[in-house]
């Protein structure tokens, strides 16, 4: 494995790290506004994730700094070439993040709903335009000889790419709610357990759909048709031992099951993707690839001595802290939030 | 307005704007993390109310900061992407190491700080703030090592059109770095200080929780006294190592357009007249720049027309000369800054020490509340200063502004990004100020309400 594949197989791990943790946060987020009955449940549901949100975030801005350093091409063509989508993702990033902080500290309810709203907007949007952009990445994109981007807007937004988005955004909604069901006691327990069976089987014909869909539009399955299908069948045992599980009321092993499919998403798009990056619908030839995007080897080998020492140490300390909060958050405790 | 103008009009007012919130989470998690330790070690309860008062303007603080660094991040690709793809190698790499490294750390040990006042044991919640507050440091030191690459390339080599790193250590060691990162890492401290002590002087002025606010006082002057003259010095040998690698920034900082007399004076004021290339009038000090730049009374110091030659010779046909007006003045904006919050923190120094606090004249305490906006008007003109006298370069000898833009965004969408970008940050701002001020006016004991719910969930109004 030379280095330049190592560093797709950690950005990829970045990114796919990233969904399956602030996939939790987005479906918390949106949980806000279909769970709870009162501004109290409202309050635990913010403070399940409370302690982790801004961490898991930091998954997101290390593997954009990892494209910057190791394929500076890729970086520059996607950022610049989704740049509305990106300037959008900003802003809901940005009220979300503030949100969570400001909500609790002015006691008004018009205060409260404008950060609700700024809450539900930010958890959801991001996703849906992630889903939107990883749609294009696989589906390919104008991108010229000289490696730049240059899309209109159907380029961007068309049936497919929507249909990934709002896949994206329900996979993060299941994945909070198994979340919530694991983090709180009593009627919020309950509720979510019984949405989160509820929506299971939309969620099922929603990935369902988009993997048909990918088949027809994309290369993946010729090219790596025999381990997606692997991950396909996984995925569908995934569903089924989920809604099992719901039922049994095993909250922990369920949360598994959602974040699995997560993974197996994420993981299915930079199986199906390598070594490619970014792929151009005018010519193969114009790729962005491994070959042709990378830093220098000196740079990829100076950032793997890097990551390979601080990288531990940053799982091992997150780790510790979702021991230290292990415990489910109840209206009797001190919420911050 | 073009697309290089709009994308720098929009870089400019987001770097200024998310320049606000990090030094106030880089000064207050210090100063945070000391008075933690205050209690840790003597047991004061007064030392814990302290830390958990003051750590409320530092939590609401440190969520813009977080979010507004993610923009920062994005738009070198988004606006500047063929900056990216030059430097991407030598750049990126600080910037990953960043993320890694310091944004990991503090982001994980605020999480535990803040939820874990019940589940830790007090070293280990201590820890936890140190940490963060070493993770702020760090991150401060990597962004600058990027950024001091933009002012003094070094560890490089030009391959296919991009700079290729060759040598880490050398990036690392960069002295522009070992300048600038004490530099802004003090004047961040300076920063949390000033607002602590202004806030402290506020409510000492209104005699209210004296016993509270006077230590508060006490312990921001000390560091807002140590930090400024800490700031002075390594912004003194930062100017020295201007004048040897970035000549044309000190001339234009100095509004010299002729090559100086030896010795050669600083210039207090001038009217700068960039269409003629000379100046209607100055102000001067007889010796100062020739000590400034060279630590001795002899030495004169190279003018912008001869610069200007000189570069035209080395990179061909072109100007190379920034704004002038900008540069010049920013420069002296904040040495005036810096000088009043020397002096400031000298005097709240002296008083506290004393313990003059309580008779202290009203005039000064009232000065101490509006000295809270100091820090803040240096560190912005420093930037700029910096920044916009490195023009036409972004990074220095290399890569000129004009070729670093994004080529595939229109000006249509920067200019909606712009906006957008612009009313959001302005809402934050304003969001912040209002509840700073709602806090400090709360005061440390108006805090109690939600532990409330400890005892009795039932009791516990709806909306607290």
């Amino acid at each position: 494995m030379s280095l330049s594949d190592l560093w797709f197989l950690l950005i990829a791990v970045l990114f796919t790290g990233f969904f399956f943790l602030e996939g939790f946060d987005f479906g918390v987020g949106m949980a806000t506004g279909l769970l709870s009955r009162n501004d109290m449940q409202k309050r635990v549901l913010i403070n399940t994730i409370g302690p982790f949100w801004d961490a898991n975030e930091v998954w997101l801005i290390t593997a954009a700094g990892a494209m910057f350093a190791a394929f500076p091409h890729w970086y520059a063509t996607m950022f610049s070439g989704y740049y509305v989508l990106f300037t959008l993702i900003l802003i809901a990033l940005i009220f979300r993040g503030v949100a969570f902080e400001f909500r609790g500290k002015v006691d008004h309810s018009w205060w409260r709903k404008t950060w609700d709203v700024a809450i539900l907007f930010g958890s959801s949007v991001p996703p849906l335009l992630f889903g939107v952009m990883f749609a294009g990445l696989i589906k390919g994109m104008p991108i010229g000889e000289d490696m730049e981007m240059r899309s209109g807007f159907t380029d961007v937004v068309n049936g497919y790419s929507l249909w990934a988005g709002i896949t994206i955004v329900g996979l993060c909604l299941l994945h909070g709610l198994t979340f919530i069901s694991l983090r709180t006691m009593g009627e919020l327990r309950e509720r979510s357990r019984h949405m989160a069976a509820k929506f299971l089987p939309v969620q099922a014909v929603l990935l369902a759909v988009l993997v048909v869909w990918t088949y027809f539009v994309t290369d993946l399955f010729e090219r790596r048709g025999g381990l997606l299908l692997v991950f396909v069948m996984i995925g569908v045992l995934a569903v089924l031992l989920a809604g099992l599980f719901l039922k049994w009321r095993r909250e922990g092993w369920a949360f598994c099951m959602t974040g699995l499919l997560i993974l197996l998403t994420f993981g299915s798009f930079f199986v199906g993707l390598f070594p490619r990056f970014m792929i151009s619908s005018i010519n193969t030839a114009f790729d962005l690839t491994l070959y042709n995007a990378a830093s220098s080897a000196y740079t990829l080998k100076a950032m793997t001595i890097v990551a390979a020492t601080l990288l531990p140490l940053v799982l091992a300390y997150q780790a510790w802290s979702y021991f230290v909060f292990h415990k489910r958050v109840s209206e009797k405790e001190h919420l911050e939030y | 307005m073009d697309v290089v103008e709009l994308a720098r009009l929009q870089f400019a007012t987001t770097t200024i704007l998310h320049f606000v919130f990090v030094p106030i989470s880089i000064g207050l998690s210090l100063l945070v993390a000391i008075m933690e330790t205050m209690y840790v070690i003597t047991k004061k309860e007064l030392y814990k109310k302290m830390t958990k008062f003051w750590a409320h303007f530092l939590l609401i603080n440190f969520a813009v900061g977080v979010v507004t660094g993610i923009l920062q991040e994005f738009q070198f690709g988004m606006n500047w992407s063929d900056f990216s793809r030059f430097v991407g190698d030598v750049f990126g790499t600080p910037l990953a190491i960043e993320a890694l490294l310091a944004f990991f750390l503090e982001s994980t040990f605020i999480g535990l700080w803040v939820f874990g006042w019940d589940r830790l044991s007090k070293g280990v919640h201590l820890a936890c703030m140190w940490l963060v507050s070493i993770g702020t440091m760090l991150s401060a030191f990597w962004i600058l090592t990027a950024n001091s690459f933009m002012q003094r390339p070094v560890g490089f080599a030009l391959n296919n059109g991009r700079a290729e790193m060759v040598d880490f250590w050398a990036l690392v060691t960069n002295e522009q770095v070992l300048w600038e990162f004490p530099h802004t890492l003090f004047a961040a401290f300076a920063t949390g200080a000033f607002l602590i002590a202004g806030i402290s002087a506020w409510k000492l002025l209104r005699k209210k929780d004296m016993a509270f606010f006077k230590p508060s006082f006490t312990l921001s002057i000390i560091v807002a006294f140590i930090s400024s003259i800490a700031i002075a010095l390594f912004g003194h040998g930062q100017a020295q190592f201007l004048v040897e690698t970035q000549p044309m920034k000190m001339a234009a900082s100095e509004g010299l357009w002729e090559t100086s007399s030896d010795p050669a004076p600083w210039t207090i004021i001038a009217g700068i007249d960039p269409d003629k290339q000379e100046n209607s009038f100055e102000l001067k000090v007889p010796y100062l720049l020739s000590y400034l730049s060279y630590n001795q009374f002899s030495g004169s110091v190279i003018g912008i027309k001869e610069l200007q030659a000189r570069y035209e010779a080395e990179y061909g046909p072109g100007n190379y000369i920034p704004p002038v007006r900008t540069t010049f003045w920013s420069f002296r904006i904040m040495i005036a800054c810096g000088s009043a919050m020397i002096l400031l923190g000298l005097y709240g120094a002296y008083l506290a020490v004393r313990k003059k606090l309580e008779q202290s004249n009203k005039l000064f305490m009232r000065v101490m509340m509006f000295a809270i906006a100091l820090p803040f008007i240096a560190n912005t003109s420093g930037w700029i200063m910096t920044e916009v006298g490195r023009q036409p370069w972004t990074v220095f000898g290399l890569l000129q502004t004009k070729d670093s833009v994004s080529t595939t965004t229109s000006a249509g969408e920067v200019l909606f990004s712009f906006i957008l970008f612009t009313v959001l940050y302005v809402i934050l701002l304003g969001v912040l100020a209002f509840l700073f001020v709602r806090e400090a006016r709360k005061g440390p004991y108006a805090t109690h309400e939600p532990e409330i719910a400890l005892q009795d969930p039932y009791q516990f109004k709806e909306g607290v």
